[in-house]
């Protein structure tokens, strides 16, 4: 019960910040919602089921431009284009799934990085349609639902922490169900796992197809709450970000994307007001978590005090 | 230009790539196959290669041949200390586990990469050729140097093969790689044969790109290329096989160029990365690999 | 005969490389019996029921279960089928609860009350006080006990026991062989062991595997007699 208290809670608290947050902060948060969407799904596809992917930046992208394209190169209205970007993303990884789940460990790893790097290139080599790498800006009237303009900061704040409310508890809806119970398993023992009766392939396609879902969702929403989609979002950093993202705030832990993405967006934030080595704070964040803390802040605390936090 | 001297042209334009794409691919190749590790910051030891080369060529007085062999020589040594360094640092205390070697190398690759940024800048700077003279084909002219290049990296390559195959140093190499206990068990400090590894092979993949700076301009983002060629090249020669990866690059290599030259060089790439994609899933054991088990 | 059998296979071969784990076994099993697999180390039992459950695939030979050819099938669809293994080096999910162990194996039949099922299950190999706990921290002893609750949570017609009295304690081991009493004659049992006091306790039949082949198949009694059984194995 203390479960849903909780991610109810921080839900309230998200909505009630939009009243106290001065303007800059405002729009980050929209960005910090929407992007900690994208890293609740890689956290389903890796923290819970164990599936290393140095791909996401596909799927992603996939969302992004299935809503983008839908509303400048077809014409259109947000909604419908939403949803072309979230089917667009699980699509896109049933599809990558359904090949590059016939290898594991470290060959995983690199048949989705090449799959993500054939899609950014891809990108850049349709530019004329996709806008290649400066990308192409929606226009402000396409981003309205129902008359609401999302390009407005209210209304984007508002539509981004719906779009990640949704996205929580359905997280935390599949952690706890028996789907949920099986992806966990698969990560610890897939051998015992496949002797309980369970199809590894299905159970790891599922977790790939849920988590391009909301990989796709959260490209779709940056899509129209923030009008721009380029080439950049198919790149490499975002296939490692999201690792990063679940690696710091906790892997495995429903709450853990949302606090990674929180801190490093700060981190660097607040690091760039005395240096401009981004790269710096990302690659030392990265040795230090795999080093001394793999377990992440809520993995941590997790372990050490809330055993039951999801 | 007709269209067989144009081949001509794309052919040796390839095969001066392949030259480099197999120096650093089996730079990739040795880590792997010996400690099995795989190093996404591979391809930013070339890129620190060709950057240290800029400084040491940049701030040598004198005639451009003195300052690029001097570079010839420092640079892969200093980039083969950083790497022994992360390696003992980082990389051993992991104890070499698979995913988190691959996450603790993709921090080293940022950290090396905004060095480069904050010492070196973000601009692209080219390095001045040691020497330049155009051998004269009946068709067009071709840069001497590059053809250096290649016979230089064929040579490289040569000492290499001879180091694994027939030097004491090699022995231990390839001891470690089939059995890592039993090597121990033997008295082999694999903890320091592991640092030599990755030192060596980081040191030749600088070595790679101090060769081709002059031809292409160092740049701190020019480590991106090299090392999805490489992986490119590794996979489908099949890991551990350093006969596959030459092979190997010298086909991707060719392919690349010639694709590039006739089509565009991102189309190239598109193919190279899928093909590199379902090889693994299909035939992981590449072209020349064992298949394990 | 062969209608009857629960469980039957023809010709099963399957190399590694140059070793002959299993070369040409022909095999039956009738349905809510205790049938123990005995013989010699490296006689290729586990790579026998490795293939039987399916965890390793077959080189050559047919099995049949329950009237069906089950040669070709995944495990997981054997385990589908009523084909339950608990393994010889225990293999469960240490980092998570007990009662998580459990669940998963129970929550393939039960939608509802599955909180009912697993308790009971956790009660018959007495580990019920124990559910919250990691089970990675477990004895090892009770961790054998948690493996076959998870063998016996999955319900299955044939539940196949890899050494399971290997690090139990002998009040244990009295509780197991009551264990395995009581599931007979609904579940069949195929059980792989060393401790003979066990074997000769349960065994409805017993088969001997010397070198990848059977040696000998009979009564316990008979086994026990049979001179060429006692040569290379029992020992006397």
């Amino acid at each position: 019960m203390r479960v849903w208290t909780l991610h109810l809670a921080v839900l309230v608290l998200l909505f009630g910040l939009q009243f106290v947050l001065p303007p800059y902060h405002f729009t980050n948060f929209a960005r910090i919602m929407v992007l900690a969407v994208f890293a609740m799904g890689y956290n389903i596809a890796f923290g819970v089921t164990g599936l290393l992917s140095l791909g996401h930046a596909l799927l992603l992208a996939a969302g992004m431009y299935g809503t983008g394209l839908a509303i400048t190169a077809l014409g259109w209205p947000a909604a419908p284009a939403l949803l072309a970007g979230v089917v667009a993303g699980g699509v896109m990884a049933l599809a990558v799934g359904v090949l590059a789940l016939r290898t594991a460990g470290v060959a995983f790893m690199i048949v989705t990085l090449m799959f993500a790097q054939a899609g950014y290139l891809t990108i850049l080599y349709f530019g004329p349609v996709t806008g290649g790498d400066e990308g192409l800006v929606l226009a402000r009237g396409a981003r309205a639902i129902g008359g609401l303009d999302l390009s407005a900061d209210t209304p984007r704040y508002l539509a981004a922490l719906a779009l990640f409310a949704v996205a929580l508890l359905a997280n935390l809806a599949l952690v706890r169900s028996r789907l949920g119970r099986v992806m966990v398993a698969m990560r610890e023992n897939e051998e015992r796992s496949r002797m309980l009766g369970y199809n590894p392939f299905a159970v790891k396609l599922a977790a790939l197809v849920i988590s391009g879902l909301y990989a796709g969702a959260a490209g779709a929403g940056y899509a129209v709450l923030f009008g721009y989609i380029g080439a950049s979002f198919a790149g490499i950093q975002y296939s490692i970000l999201p690792l990063l993202w679940v690696l710091l705030g906790g892997a495995g832990v429903v709450l853990g994307p949302l606090v990674g993405v929180l801190v490093m967006f700060y981190l660097i934030d607040i690091s760039s007001g005395y240096t401009t080595a981004h790269l710096l704070v990302v690659g030392l964040a990265l040795l230090v978590l795999v080093l001394f803390a793999p377990k992440g802040i809520l993995g941590a605390l997790r372990e050490r005090l809330w055993p039951w936090l999801p | 230009m007709d269209f067989g001297p144009f081949l001509l042209l794309a052919v040796m334009e390839g095969l001066v790539a392949a030259a480099v794409l197999a120096l650093t691919a089996v730079g990739l190749s040795l880590v792997f196959g010996v400690m099995r590790v795989v190093n996404v910051a591979h391809g930013e030891f070339f890129m620190l290669g060709a950057v240290s080369a800029w400084f040491v060529t940049h701030w040598l007085p004198g005639p451009p041949v003195v300052g690029f062999a001097l570079a010839l020589i420092l640079c892969p040594a200093l980039v083969a200390a950083v790497a022994a360094a992360a390696d003992l640092a980082v990389l051993k205390r992991l104890n070499y586990q698979p995913q988190a070697t691959i996450v603790a190398t993709i921090g080293l690759l940022y950290i090396l990469q905004q060095a480069a940024l904050s010492l070196y800048g973000p601009e692209a700077r080219p390095v001045a050729a040691p020497f330049t003279f155009n051998i004269q084909f009946p068709w067009f002219g071709y840069s001497g140097y590059k053809l250096a290049v290649v016979v230089a990296a064929a040579v490289i390559l040569t000492v290499v093969w001879l180091v694994m195959t027939r030097s004491r140093a090699g022995l231990v190499m390839r001891a470690t790689q089939i059995d890592r206990d039993t090597a121990q068990a033997f008295g082999i400090n694999v903890d320091r044969v592991y640092a030599g590894v990755f030192a060596f092979g980081a040191a030749l993949a600088a070595v790679a790109a101090v060769l081709i700076v002059p031809i292409q301009q160092a740049h701190y983002l020019m480590g991106g290329d090299p090392l999805l060629m490489s992986f490119i090249v590794v996979i489908i020669g099949g890991l551990g096989s350093l006969r596959g990866t030459v092979v190997a690059a010298l086909l991707i290599g060719l392919s690349d160029g010639v694709i590039s030259m006739f089509f565009s060089p991102t189309l190239a790439k598109i193919l190279a990365t899928l093909l590199v994609a379902l090889v693994l899933v299909f035939r992981p054991q590449g072209l020349f690999g064992r298949r394990a088990g | 005969m062969a209608a009857m059998s629960l469980l039957s296979a023809r010709g099963l071969i399957r190399h590694f490389g140059g070793l002959r784990a299993v070369d040409g076994i022909d095999f039956d099993l009738e349905a809510g019996q205790i049938h123990a697999l005995i013989g010699p180390n490296g006689a290729g039992k586990t790579t026998f029921v490795g293939l039987l459950s399916g965890r390793i695939p077959v080189q050559s030979g047919t099995i049949w279960f329950n009237g069906q050819d089950i040669t070709r099938l995944p495990a997981h669809r054997r385990v589908a089928l009523g084909i339950a293994y608990t393994f010889q080096i225990t293999s469960i999910f240490a980092a998570l609860p007990v009662y998580d162990n459990v669940a998963l194996a129970a929550q393939r039949l039960h939608r509802r009350d599955l909180r009912v099922h697993s308790m009971a299950h956790l009660a018959r190999v007495g580990l019920e006080g124990r559910a919250d706990q990691v089970a990675g921290t477990l004895a090892y002893g009770h961790q054998r006990l948690l493996e076959i609750a998870m063998g016996l949570a999955l319900e299955p017609r044939l539940l196949i026991l890899d050494e399971p009295t290997q690090g139990l304690a002998n009040a244990e081991i009295d509780g197991f062989k009551a264990l395995v009493r009581g599931v007979t004659p609904q579940t069949t049992v195929l059980l792989i062991e060393h401790n003979m006091e066990v074997v000769m306790d349960l065994a409805d039949r017993i088969t001997v595997l010397d070198a990848g082949q059977v040696l000998a198949s009979g009564a316990p009694a008979e086994i026990r007699a049979n001179r060429a059984v006692q040569a290379a194995y029992l020992g006397g």
